[in-house]
């Protein structure tokens, strides 16, 4: 009987290991952000349909805010638009828009005809601050806090779930006053 | 006649064959321009077949026709142009999307583990085998001694 403990012992032992590993496994194949915890990387950019208008980074601090990477030609950020617009109807916490790769008049109908929940459109026309902000694809939402530390990156569409899952908690409760 | 047929129908196949692989090799070509310099065209190419395209996770930004791609490879040729090392372009891509845009893991603490443990397992494996066959030969020899030495009810 003895001679089977150590097999025994050494199979569980992987079992749990190998358990672990897959429970910690990023879910299909999405990649965990590894700009958590370090500041939100810098940019200055034009505002979409503002003339001259730049937008940058430390503009930003002081406050909580989501910085939403979209574009009129992804698909997945329509179905998620409606729930932005609930965000910035709340009063809860500026969304601000990083229009990735797009066509500004495009841009400008778009938000004309779906609503606009952005406070600000910050144009990354050649997809350099989205390589800085490590976007794999749209849409892709970050939570800033008001050091400017990324506190937390949603991949894929921004939705009800992820919110109360992910977002609210990590907000203090004085942010949904302001 | 019939292998006259055959004939043609293998020549066919071989023809077809030929302009896949022909027409497969420019798929490769993404870029229209090269590099100036032979020897940054040459890591140019190194380095954007070790970089994995964020999008479609198992091509590499060298293949991938989307425009992420493109935009990876703009500025891994600004870097070398800019008398960027090798080293240079990887960390730049690594601080901003983890060491999964490698293909090749480099090898550090945190990466030990991933390394080490499938040899750990194998090492691990051969040693039981070596104990379990040395066990049956045992038992083999045992079956082998006289019948005598074994007394009694078990």
């Amino acid at each position: 009987m003895s001679r089977f403990v150590l097999p025994l012992a050494g199979f569980i032992a992987l079992a749990v290991v190998l358990a672990i590993g897959i429970k910690h496994a990023p879910e299909k194949g999405a990649i965990p952000s590894v700009l958590i915890g370090k500041p939100a990387p810098a940019f200055t950019l034009p505002v979409l349909s503002e003339g001259g208008r730049m937008v940058s980074s430390r503009d930003l601090r002081g406050r909580w805010y989501v910085l939403n990477v979209w574009g009129t030609w992804c698909a997945t950020c329509r179905e998620e638009h409606a729930f932005l617009l609930e965000i910035q109807r709340s009063g809860q916490i500026p969304v601000i828009g990083l229009d990735w790769k797009d066509d500004d008049a495009q841009a400008r109908s778009y938000l004309q005809q779906l609503g606009n929940p952005y406070e600000i459109v910050a144009v990354d026309r050649e997809g350099r601050t989205a390589i800085d902000y490590g976007v794999a694809a749209a849409p892709e939402s970050f939570l800033v806090n008001p050091q400017g530390v990324i506190v937390f990156k949603c991949i894929g569409a921004l939705t009800p779930e992820v919110w109360q899952r992910e977002f609210a908690p990590r907000l203090p409760r004085t942010a949904s006053k302001s | 006649m019939r292998a006259h047929r055959q004939v043609w129908c293998l020549r066919g196949a071989l023809t077809l064959l030929v302009a896949l692989a022909i027409g497969a090799a420019g798929v490769h070509a993404v870029d229209s321009v090269e590099l100036p310099d032979p020897v940054l065209q040459a890591r140019y190419l190194a380095l954007t077949h070790e970089l994995r395209c964020m999008q479609c996770q198992n091509e590499a930004i060298a293949d991938s026709p989307v425009g992420l791609a493109a935009d990876m490879r703009r500025q891994v040729r600004e870097m070398l142009l800019a008398g960027k090392s090798d080293d240079d372009v990887r960390n730049y891509m690594v601080a901003r999307y983890g060491e999964f845009i490698l293909f090749r893991p480099r090898f550090s603490l945190r990466n030990a583990w991933l390394w080490l443990a499938p040899l750990l397992l194998l090492m691990i494996g051969v040693a039981v085998a070596i104990r379990i066959v040395r066990q049956r030969s045992a038992l083999v020899s045992q079956d082998d001694a006289p019948i005598e030495e074994e007394g009694g009810a078990p």
